[in-house]
């Protein structure tokens, strides 16, 4: 089928960059491919709220500090200064399109502090707010019959020519029949990879398919070493408990009762809330002081693995029910607890990719013709830790520079391609229906036995503290794992409607490629920075040599190639990171 | 009581592909009390068989994905422990009243369609094309305005409540519950300027007035939406609307 643009992924990117799109130029066909219905994408899980300037009290130049120095300086500065100043209008629109933000009682939107913010400037619609976007910005796409919509429509692979992008390949999950979309712009929105992970607080569909499909076509993947992990989800499941709880002033304490974050450089304890301090300091360090406390044995066990314990009783019933909604519900469920009672065991689990495809500030990647934005793109404004609250607002941001960029592009772009195409789209489709012809074979392995081999990999080798022997055995079994891989997959299931097991075997090939390349960009990085800790030589920051995004480019029958390259700086010099000491109390309103 | 080693989950399955009937299906599931009825579905998918199909994504009850019939009644498959199914064994369906597409996963276009029909969204004021492009300040509105419309945002269009609704299940192009709560939704916010947009549909015979008040909606829905109370109100304004409309003619649409 033809169309000007085609958008892969229907979560918040995805949708702001249709919406941009066919608001800057209403006459364009823009299809809105999405292997799940938009509402039911990941987004919709995020809880705790989205960024940008709007107090009194703050400013561009803080948001733009708190971010620099969250990210370690290894935020594209440029990236960050476009980033912040564009926030406050895009959750405006938001507003305008009908959000339910979390409000004052003079009606004015309420604001709250997160992690590694000195300033509440975190929007919220209670402890819903992907949901209340998501829906938001689906509801508002239905106003407008330009963007067509393929639900439950799978991409397996892009086209491209001596132009550059010439079509996206999929498959109709209902039917299982292939699908070729011919256009000269394309939007990968396709959301981040923390499934590569055994425990991690993100959804079944996020498998970082869209990373993966721009590094086959040579397009360079970004500091994918660095992961972070999201320092309180629920042992087992990883269902996250937001951060927002302890934006509420939440406390976070050892099987001692101890609110152990005061040993790590982030207190002292009171006066409590304060900004940038104990539990509202960055991700990366919480998580890293839990893993201390775990080896120390000062953390409780649970039936699903040890945990500290989040303690919300002193916010009392009636916050609790206004604001962390949710979360009360979450612990009721799925623990049989009542946080107005008792604490919350939670431990650390992998949450967000910082890296991502290469983009410039309007999405564009290498490769003409090809966007991408949100999670799965890396514009460099999360540098070595994103801070909580900053990726919701990335969405809008950078979703609709995308999606204007692309619809710009298609209109000046060469003229779709030819007959080749169409030869080369059947034997790229071919090598999926190979997948499922082949799959009754003997002696393959089960997805279900290659993707479990994969988490023991990263989650061994490549966790929260790294060490070159780790990392270098991760590398090794995720090139095996590969190579099996290749060789083929055994399916129970080999009928074409609705065959889940299918899909998850391609995810899988895509979910392996990333893997891997986040082993070789984490082994490359000799130094530690932000959410990249070594525990070998190089447990250190190193200024000197690795103030550089790390770029891998991959191949698909061998290791990815690492190269490094110069972080763009503007006005924040690297400096000291710092959280925690004096400070006043402030209040909650 | 001691913990049972099993569970018994027995699935109505049907494909597309084959000439078959639908037909029932037993598994015998590890028991873990602690263990969601989507966790046991997936130890089926990824250690016992792999044909077995359903949906599911976030496993947190918040993206609507995991719905069928548990024991006869709409449930989320996410939401359920395996305690609060002990000792089995478990029953599953595809949700009621939709057509199947395979296994447990059922045909949502209908619904999808259904949005845009009811106006599902926000219609802001009007606003001059710079104004738009770059709002300067988010309007306000009170708490107390908030209230107005909250609830039925909520909904994450699971399709629950148009399993249990025995109206739909006779008359399918009945708009439905959640339909239904997302036009009230939109309507009973104060920013919204599209009500008149929503009339036609809210007036027509597969509008309101279908619901005939038996309330399962609302019992089943897993976010306390209340689409029941939703309606009703519709109802109050239809009839208003109505009234108004003989009082003052040429008002209407
Ligand atoms: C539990 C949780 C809570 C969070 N809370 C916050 C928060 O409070 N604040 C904050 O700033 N950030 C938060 N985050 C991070 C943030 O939610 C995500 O980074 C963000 O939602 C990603 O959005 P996205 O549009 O890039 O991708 P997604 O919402 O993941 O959407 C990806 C889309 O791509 C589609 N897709 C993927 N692969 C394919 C394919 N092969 N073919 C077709 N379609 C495909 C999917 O169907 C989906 O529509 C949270 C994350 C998690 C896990
Ligand atoms: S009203 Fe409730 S049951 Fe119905 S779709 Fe919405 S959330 Fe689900
Ligand atoms: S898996 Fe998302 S609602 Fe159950």
């Amino acid at each position: 089928m033809d169309c000007d643009l085609v958008i892969v992924g229907g979560g918040g990117a995805g949708l702001r960059a249709a919406l941009a799109a066919t608001l800057a130029d209403p006459g364009l066909d823009i299809v809105l491919v999405s292997k799940v219905v938009p509402m039911r994408s990941h987004t919709v899980a995020a809880e705790g709220g989205a960024a940008a300037v709007l107090r009194d009290d703050d400013s561009f130049a803080q948001h733009f500090d708190d971010t620099v120095s969250g990210g370690e300086w290894l935020c594209d500065q440029r990236a960050v200064e476009a980033f912040v100043a564009a926030c406050p209008q895009e959750l405006i629109q938001l507003e305008r399109w009908g959000c339910p933000w979390s409000r004052q009682d003079d009606g004015r939107v309420q604001t709250r502090f997160f992690g590694g913010m000195r300033v509440q400037r975190t929007w919220f619609a209670a402890d819903r707010t992907g949901f209340h976007m998501l829906h938001t910005l689906f509801q508002t796409s239905l106003r407008h019959p330009s963007i067509r919509r393929h639900d439950e429509f799978f991409c397996t692979d892009l086209l491209v020519d001596e132009h550059g992008l010439a079509g996206v390949l999929g498959v109709d999950i209902a039917r299982g029949t292939p699908v070729l979309y011919r256009a000269r712009a394309a939007v990968l929105a396709t959301g981040g990879a923390g499934r590569v992970y055994a425990h991690n607080t993100n959804a079944g569909i996020v498998t970082g398919e869209g990373m993966a499909l721009a590094a086959v076509h040579g397009v360079a993947l970004r500091d994918l070493e660095f992961v972070q992990w999201h320092p309180t989800a629920l042992p087992g499941s990883g269902i996250l408990i937001t951060e927002g709880c302890r934006g509420e002033g939440g406390l976070l304490l050892n099987a001692e009762g101890r609110r152990y974050l005061q040993d790590y450089d982030l207190g002292p304890p009171d006066p409590w809330p304060r900004p940038r301090a104990m539990e509202l300091g960055p991700r990366d360090r919480l998580s890293q002081a839990f893993w201390h406390e775990d080896r120390a044995r000062r953390t409780v066990t649970t039936p699903q693995g040890s945990a500290v314990l989040l303690d919300l009783r002193h916010l009392g019933a009636e916050r609790l029910a206004e604001r962390l909604p949710m979360i009360s519900e979450v612990a009721r469920r799925f623990l049989g607890i009542d946080p107005v009672t008792t604490p919350i065991p939670v431990r650390p689990a992998v949450h967000y990719t910082m890296g991502g495809v290469a983009t410039g500030l309007d999405g564009a990647t290498a490769l003409p013709g090809l966007f991408a934005a949100g999670e799965c793109a890396s514009t460099g404004i999360h540098g070595a830790n994103r801070l909580g609250s900053n990726s919701l607002a990335e969405l809008l941001v950078f979703g609709r520079a995308a999606g204007e960029a692309a619809a710009a592009w298609s209109r000046n772009a060469p003229s779709a391609a030819g007959g080749s195409l169409l030869r080369e789209a059947q034997a790229r489709a071919g090598q999926a229906y190979a997948l499922l012809a082949e799959g009754h074979q003997a002696g393959r392995p089960r997805v279900a036995e290659l993707r479990t081999a994969m988490h023991a990999a990263m989650e061994d080798g490549v966790g929260i503290f790294r060490d070159a022997e780790g990392m270098q055995r991760a590398c090794q079994a995720l090139a095996e794992l590969r190579a099996r891989y290749r060789a083929g997959v055994a399916l129970d299931d080999r009928s074409r409607s609705f065959n889940t097991e299918w899909l998850a075997a391609i995810e899988l090939g895509h979910a392996l490629q990333v893997a891997e390349t986040i082993a070789h960009a984490a082994l490359a990085r000799r130094e530690s920075r932000g959410a990249h800790r070594r525990r070998d030589a190089w447990s250190a920051r190193d200024d000197a040599n690795f103030l550089v995004h790390s770029l891998a480019y991959c191949d698909p029958q061998a290791a990815p190639r690492i190269e490094h390259v110069p972080v763009t700086l503007t006005r924040s010099a690297p400096g000291e990171r710092s959280y925690g000491g004096a400070g006043a109390r402030v209040a909650l309103d | 009581m001691t913990d049972p080693e099993t569970i018994l989950i027995e699935v109505l399955r049907w494909h597309p592909d084959t000439p078959e009937a639908p037909w029932w299906q037993s598994y015998e599931v590890p028991y873990r009390a602690d263990a969601t009825l989507l966790e046991a579905l997936q130890t089926i998918k990824d250690d016992l068989d792999g044909t077995l199909t359903f949906r599911w994504s976030c496993r947190m009850a918040i993206c609507g994905s995991c719905g069928c019939m548990v024991n006869g009644r709409p449930e989320l498959s996410c939401h359920l422990l395996l305690r609060d199914l002990a000792p089995g064994p478990v029953r599953l369906e595809p949700l009621a009243h939709f057509p199947v597409i395979r296994d447990l996963v059922i045909d949502q276009q209908d619904f999808l369609d259904k949005l845009p029909a009811v106006g599902a969204y926000l219609v802001p004021a009007e606003e001059t094309e710079a104004a738009a492009a770059a709002p300067a300040a988010p309007s306000r509105q009170t708490p107390a305005q908030m209230a107005d419309y909250y609830q039925y945002a909520q909904c994450i269009n699971c399709l629950l409540c148009y399993s249990a609704c025995p109206q739909y299940g006779l008359k399918p192009d009945f708009l439905g519950p959640a339909a239904l709560a997302l036009m009230a939704r939109h309507d009973a916010d104060s920013r919204d300027h599209g009500q008149a947009g929503r009339r036609a549909a809210r007036d027509a015979d597969t509008g309101v007035w279908d619901c005939t008040l038996v309330g399962h909606c609302t019992e089943v829905c897993p976010q306390g939406v209340d689409p029941a109370r939703a309606i009703n109100r519709n109802k109050t304004a239809s009839a208003r609307d109505y009234v108004f409309d003989l009082l003052l003619p040429g008002r209407r649409r």
